[in-house]
């Protein structure tokens, strides 16, 4: 096993990247994500990668379209008001099929709002990027290893889809540190992929990448083709895990940090006698929904845990379809919920 | 095992940077661990809090709201934090910067004039090694050892000149935390 490393998610975002092939960064600065940037530009210049800070979050969403574009492994990452300014370019994205990885160290809002732990960007991740009928494949990573696993394994999950990758992570999970397995650095692939265009390079087939599209029925098209790759990625890249009780009374679901949190709330709720069992959905879309389906019909009550007023909720009531009560709890613009608080909840409800 | 250690002073006075030697500490014992930073936005003298979970499995949450054992490195600190500790828990106070006092009688209490220890011993910015000293102690969460080793990966080689004088810092507080615990 390798030595496991005291790190940052920040850190653990920008290293998973760089390991998992990752060689072009662009991006503008913005807490709680900073040390990602400058740890892209302590690092990327010195095995031939190319760091830019470019002038804005839309300047640096379309510098990672025109590296995508050569079949280069780009990413940017910000938090919550960048990854709003960067949605023009999401959106484009998709409809070039174009692959890269965004991650979101998501803050409180809206607005501004602050440098304070949040998760209410899972609208804007899961069902965001821009205008147009595409989305991001969403991951929520739960600890400093799953960020740095997940990032790492969002590249090749973007060519396989042609897609943007969203990580959806928190001010948390950016700023603690957990000990952390650092694998070697991979290289990405000499391998160019066919669709990629190539300049003025000679003996190359002619490639061209466009999201203009004037005629509907092709437009039509390209969005069933999209549409086509989101259902083989329901099929491929479903992920979740679950903990607790085998007979629960009590589904609690939650992503990311609250996730975390639930972990030892549910301990507490079964010190109280209340059996939980916690499913945590690591892809955010796809959805693992027939998982919570199957369970929503075996317990009582089934409680969300998120932080922000009522955004997750909706994908588990989706699944849910009324079999049981579904219940919210959580805070919002910054603030945290403690296990002893959603134990407090669970006990309740129960 | 599973321990939770709330650490809360102002900033400059090394909350996170006591956090960190522990975490690293643990870590080289093979331990599980999380360690999560919360504070102002100033650069000097705002709030600053960690809280560091160590187990020797799974971490869980690594948000507490009660935690068992608090370092609290000022009178502000005592203020915000004290009444947030875990019933039958463990407050360590440094009270060259509050008052020893406190509306508790359901917790064990380690009070340390640390800030003064610290500039008897070369420097007042050794404080928060004295209340770790202190910590590592009355919790044998890890050995005093581990933390005066870890002290050499957490600090930049530039500071190494100070590691004697925060050992003896650790030393010191451990020692004043045993003689008040016996």
């Amino acid at each position: 096993m390798p030595e496991r490393q005291l790190i940052t998610g920040n850190e653990a975002a920008a290293e998973g990247a760089i390991a998992g092939g990752c060689r072009y960064f662009f991006g503008y600065p913005i807490t709680p994500q900073n040390r990602i940037p400058e740890y892209m530009s302590e690092h990327l210049p010195l095995i031939d990668g190319v760091y830019i800070q470019a002038e804005s979050e839309v300047a640096a969403i379309n510098m990672v379209y025109g590296a995508a574009a050569t079949g280069a492994w780009a990413m940017t990452t910000s938090s919550s008001p960048g990854i709003s300014l960067m949605q023009e370019g999401l959106s484009y994205m998709i409809g070039a099929e174009l692959p890269c990885v965004l991650v979101d160290m998501v803050r409180g809002g809206p607005g501004l709002g602050n440098i304070a732990p949040a998760q209410s960007d899972y609208w804007l991740a899961t069902r965001g990027a821009g205008h147009g009928d595409g989305r991001c494949l969403t991951f929520a990573p739960f600890s400093v290893q799953e960020i740095y696993d997940l990032v790492g394994q969002a590249f090749p999950i973007a060519q396989k889809y042609r897609n943007p990758v969203m990580i959806l992570a928190d001010a948390v999970l950016a700023s603690m540190r957990e000990p952390c397995a650092l694998r070697d650095r991979l290289d990405p692939p000499e391998q160019k992929p066919s669709w990629a265009v190539g300049g003025d390079q000679k003996g190359r087939q002619r490639n061209i990448v466009n999201s203009l599209w004037t005629d509907p029925p092709v437009m039509e098209e390209v969005n069933l083709r999209i549409q086509q790759r989101y259902r083989d990625a329901a099929q491929n890249e479903t992920r979740w895990t679950e903990h607790g009780a085998d007979d629960p009374e009590i589904l609690v679901c939650a992503y990311g940090i609250s996730a975390r949190i639930c972990q030892t709330a549910i301990e507490h709720a079964a010190e109280a006698g209340i059996a939980c069992r916690l499913i945590r959905p690591i892809s955010l879309f796809p959805f693992p929904t027939e998982v919570i389906a199957d369970w929503a019909q075996r317990v009582k009550k089934v409680l969300v845990v998120e932080l922000s007023l009522g955004q997750f909720i909706e994908d588990v009531r989706l699944a849910v379809e009324g079999a049981c009560p579904v219940e919210r709890f959580g805070r919002t613009g910054g603030m945290l919920v403690t296990p002893e608080e959603v134990a407090e909840r669970i006990i309740e409800i129960a | 095992m599973r321990q939770e250690v709330f650490m809360a002073g102002m900033g400059g006075q090394g909350v996170l940077l006591a956090g960190q030697i522990l975490a690293q500490a643990a870590l080289e014992a093979g331990l599980e661990l999380s360690w999560f930073p919360l504070y102002s936005p100033e650069v000097r003298g705002g709030w600053v809090t960690c809280t560091l979970v160590i187990a020797d499995g799974e971490v869980g949450s690594p948000v507490v709201g009660r935690p068992q054992k608090m370092i609290l490195m000022d009178g502000i600190a005592v203020d915000n934090y004290l009444d947030r500790i875990h019933s039958g828990g463990l407050a360590i106070i440094n009270t060259s910067l509050a008052s020893g006092e406190v509306n508790r009688d359901d917790i064990e209490l380690v009070t340390i004039p640390a800030t003064d220890i610290a500039a008897q011993l070369g420097s007042e910015q050794a404080t928060n090694m004295v209340l770790l000293g202190a910590y590592v102690q009355a919790s044998g969460v890890v050995e005093l050892q581990a933390v005066e080793q870890a002290l050499h990966r957490v600090l930049p080689e530039r500071h190494h000149d100070y590691i004697p004088t925060n050992v003896a810092a650790l030393q010191r507080g451990a020692q004043l935390a045993e003689e008040q615990l016996q």
